[in-house]
């Protein structure tokens, strides 16, 4: 019953698709003059095309499975007062539309454009701005969110929203586009088997990306640049981060990378280029991190307790201010086989691998995490006596943090 | 005084050791801006080697001066003009000349790379400043110590001790009392010690002012927040003046009473 | 002119001045001699001001030179070592000075005189010692002050630089001014001096003129004279101003 009942809506779809679906043309002169007076008199499956203008219609909700398209950016503008297209069924399409202006709200989350428990949905190529919440989805799988460009103008956490907004989907894209000036970039909660990949998000208040309590996920070649705090990576398994940038997070609490209980991912082929700390690390187990470069960072890794089985290795650890800092002195992770342009070592058999193992670890780095405020002594030629004494005879730094395989050349990238 | 300064300054313009401490500026500071056109890392690199560098041959130049020139200050004592115009005249002279080696030696590199058009140009700016009032505090301390010690390897030994103490061994017992007094709130004594030392008190107005202060993470916030207040700009001021100040009024009282 | 009285001064524990009673008032050459350590550029250097007297007075013109700089425009002064800055030149020394002193001055002279117009223009530390002797007199002649201090002139002189610097010396005298002179050598003295004062031990020996020397001592020359004021002492004091018997003398070096 159930698979004749499906083959029959396959029908019906393949049928609305060879012409049996209309087009409503919406603009000043066409006949429907208003979006809304358009979708009113549209059916599943129909296409409504809407003409260069200004559309100030306040929020337009779609109950019906259709393809919403703008002609040269048609301006949907809420005027600083409602949300402006709200989905709440699946199949629909949203394209080529300039959405502004929904305006703060401390009460609901507006946003530009929401989809509320709406699978299958495309919302491509459309330009929000001011947008309190960018694009929202909430409860709806299988969709994709592709070369949108949104930016905001978020002045205040509390009062600023988020550019793409992902709670409890599955299987969602987001290739492709350019998020900016929101508190978070792209925000994911409860969200699975999604690839977040080729997005550039940049100046946003708080994180580029923010990511919690999402399972499988793949994010790959993004670019995050100058973000209050980086990008944030929490309570997550087996997620895949690579081909990333990371760069320009600095500040006092800022990262490149934040990773907080995750366990079995995989980053690899990074980049972290000046952020105040590159990777900083809290309870995370098994994670591969490979082939990436740390250059110019505050700190390349910071890694606190709880950290297990993790592996390090061939990652370019080069001129940055520390390498390494760790929390706790239990330490059961593998840091052989990187480079380190602080390495000091020779390689008398040629082999490309240092002979003597390397110590990430400065004397200053312990010392400042028994007595914080000495970082006052930070540059201070004193300081650098006695990091070189320690590197020539150590006494007080860890000495099972060892890269027994250092490179002695940098790892070349494609 | 000024007539002094004059000739004291014609001589030593004149001197191959200022254009040997010029042209090292000019060297080092050319090389970092070709090997890193960011001008903030420059600002960095070149913070670590004038904070070395300026003090030490500071203190180098004003003890060697003071000991080429006694028989000229000899005669310059028999002619009409007051003692302390000349030493006074004398110490300006040395730290003027210094400091007009470090402003050129960093500052037309500078120029040239358009530190004027960058947002730079304060940090630029406070590197140049910390870089002459260093130069006028440690040569205000070799003069005075030349001008105690008639034994030429006692007084140099001397003036060497004096930088190393302030450039190393200061900041040495600065973190053992850090580590120290671990269990009480440091906030306060970091400020105290850090203010008490010119070259601590330079390097740290400067890193407060470059991006790398994020790293200083919130021993730095407090930092920042003190030298933010009336109060810390003061007290940063009122030391710097303190350590040319003190020095300078010695040289004046101990040239007062000094037999030649 | 000048009136020293009761001048003591100590280099710690070293008593140089004694006690010196003495008055520099008659126009003419006065020789200032003694051993070294005996304390006569001491003196000299209390009448400059650049050694400060533990006690006594120096009155000069009828006023106590102490803590007072301006008198030093009525003294002129030639250094027994010469040693400039390194990097100026002859003329801005020389201006220096001029700026330092003002008035009337007469460099011309005494440049045309050593024949100085080629280095003017000249780096002080590229000038050969004779020639930088020669800048040092033209710095100390160059006014007309009614003192002239010397201390020892004729150090580092070839012999006819030396009849030369006697031919300026008596014509300054020739001027009417009070000349003190510090030297070793005796035949410069029985030469030039018209008064000796010959210190010993920070005390004043013998105070007067040439010929009082002579007669007091029943001697021909200075030179006996003074052997015989050190012998009734035990002291040796050879030409060459080095005492045989330093080790009692404590010697105080020049300063």
């Amino acid at each position: 019953m159930k698979i004749k009942y499906f083959i029959f809506l396959c029908s019906v779809w393949l049928i609305a698709q060879n012409g049996i679906s209309k087009q409503l043309e919406v603009c000043s002169t066409c006949p429907h003059k208003t979006i809304k007076s358009a979708i009113e008199n549209a059916e599943d499956g129909d296409k409504v095309v809407v003409k260069k203008g200004i559309y100030k219609e306040g929020n337009i909700v779609i109950k019906k499975s259709i393809q919403l398209i703008g002609l040269d950016y048609p301006i949907l503008d809420g005027e600083n007062e409602t949300e402006i297209l709200t989905v709440n069924t699946s199949g629909v399409t949203i394209e080529g539309f300039q959405i502004q202006n929904v305006g703060t709200s401390y009460i609901e989350d507006r946003a530009g454009i929401r989809f509320e428990r709406a699978n299958n949905f495309v919302v491509r190529n459309n330009k929000l701005y001011n947008t309190f919440f960018g694009i929202y989805l909430a409860h709806s799988n299988d969709g994709i969110v592709e070369g949108n460009y949104v930016e905001g103008e978020a002045a205040k956490e509390m009062s600023s929203g988020n550019a793409i907004h992902i709670w409890y989907c599955k299987r969602v894209k987001v290739e492709n586009n350019h998020v900016k000036k929101h508190r978070d970039g792209i925000y994911f909660e409860f969200v699975d088997n999604s690839l977040i990949q080729n997005n550039l998000s940049e100046e946003n208040l708080r994180y580029g990306l923010h990511f919690m309590f999402s399972n499988d996920d793949d994010y790959i070649n993004n670019e995050f640049r100058n973000n209050g705090a980086g990008v944030a990576v929490m309570f997550s398994r087996r997620i895949n981060m690579s081909e990333n940038l990371f760069i320009l997070n600095w500040g006092k609490a800022s990262y490149g990378l934040l990773l907080k209980e995750i366990y079995d991912a995989e980053i690899t082929n990074n980049r972290f280029v000046e952020n105040t700390i590159g990777i900083f690390a809290e309870g995370s187990t098994r994670v591969n991190f490979l082939n990436n470069d740390f250059v110019n960072n505050g700190w390349a890794m910071k890694v606190s307790g709880g950290c297990l089985n993790n592996q390090v290795s061939k990652n370019n650890f080069i001129s940055n201010s520390f390498d390494l800092s760790l929390n706790s002195s239990a330490y059961e992770n593998s840091i052989d086989g990187n480079y380190w342009s602080e390495y000091s070592g020779y390689d008398l058999n040629r082999d490309g691998v240092g002979d003597i193992p390397h110590r990430p670890i400065k004397l200053f780095n312990y010392v400042l995490k028994k007595t914080p405020e000495a970082i006052v002594l930070m540059r201070s030629l004193f300081i650098d006596i006695i990091n070189f004494s320690e590197k020539v005879s150590p006494v007080f730094t860890p000495a099972n943090v060892l890269d027994n395989q250092p490179s002695m050349k940098i790892f070349e990238r494609t | 005084m000024l007539k002094i300064l004059k000739y004291v300054g014609y001589d030593l313009l004149r001197s191959r050791w200022t254009y040997i401490y010029c042209s090292f500026f000019l060297m080092i500071s050319l090389s970092l801006l070709f090997l890193s056109s960011d001008l903030s890392k420059v600002v960095i690199s070149l913070m670590n080697i004038v904070l070395l560098i300026v003090p030490l041959i500071a203190t180098m130049f004003g003890v060697m001066y003071y000991y080429n020139s006694r028989e000229f200050i000899e005669l310059l004592l028999a002619q009409p003009i007051k003692r302390s115009n000349i030493f006074l005249g004398q110490y300006i002279g040395i730290a003027g000349s210094l400091s007009i080696s470090l402003i050129i030696g960093i500052g037309v590199p500078f120029l040239i790379y358009g530190v004027f058009n960058s947002p730079e140009i304060w940090n630029f700016m406070i590197l140049l400043v910390t870089g002459v009032l260093l130069s006028f505090i440690f040569s205000a301390i070799a003069l005075l110590i030349a001008l105690k010690n008639e034994n030429r390897i006692k007084g140099f030994g001397l003036a060497i001790l004096v930088w190393l103490f302030l450039a190393v061994i200061y900041d040495g017992i600065f973190l053992l009392g850090l580590i120290w007094f671990n269990d009480y709130p440091l906030d306060n004594f970091a400020i105290i010690g850090s203010i008490l030392n010119p070259i601590d008190l330079s390097r740290i107005l400067i890193l407060l002012k470059l991006d790398i202060s994020a790293l200083m993470g919130f021993t730095g916030a407090v930092f920042q927040k003190f030298f933010g207040t009336g109060l810390g700009i003061a007290a940063a001021i009122s030391v710097l003046i303190a350590w040319i100040g003190i020095p300078a009024w010695r040289i004046k009282s101990v040239s007062q009473t000094k037999d030649f | 002119m000048i009136s020293i009285n009761k001048l003591h001064k100590a280099f710690g524990k070293n008593k140089v001045l004694k006690g010196i009673d003495v008055n520099f008032n008659e126009p003419g050459i006065t020789a200032v001699l003694g051993p070294n350590g005996s304390g006569k550029t001491t003196l000299i250097k209390c009448i400059l001001g650049m050694v400060i007297p533990n006690d006594g007075t120096i009155i000069l013109d009828d006023k106590n030179i102490k803590g007072e700089w301006e008198y030093r425009n009525k003294i002129d002064y030639l250094p027994q070592i010469a040693r400039f800055p390194e990097n100026l030149k002859v003329k801005e020394l020389l201006s220096m000075i001029k700026d330092i002193r003002g008035g009337e001055e007469n460099s011309e002279r005494y440049i045309k005189l050593f024949n100085l117009e080629p280095f003017l223009n000249q780096r002080l530390g590229n000038l050969s010692g004779g020639t930088l002797q020669k800048v040092n007199i033209t710095l100390a002649l160059m006014y007309d002050s009614p003192l002239l201090i010397l201390d020892e002139p004729t150090t580092g002189l070839d012999p006819l630089a030396l009849v030369r610097l006697k031919k300026l010396i008596l014509e300054e005298k020739a001027k009417g001014k009070i000349i003190l002179i510090t030297t070793h050598i005796m035949s410069f003295v029985e030469e030039m001096a018209d008064n000796v004062v010959f210190l010993l031990e920070g005390n004043i020996h013998f105070e007067g003129s040439l010929q009082q020397l002579k007669t007091n001592y029943k001697s021909e020359k200075v030179e006996e004279a003074i052997a015989k004021i050190l012998e009734g002492k035990n002291y040796n004091f050879s030409s060459n101003g080095h005492s045989k018997r330093d080790v009692e003398l404590k010697i105080q070096p020049n300063i």
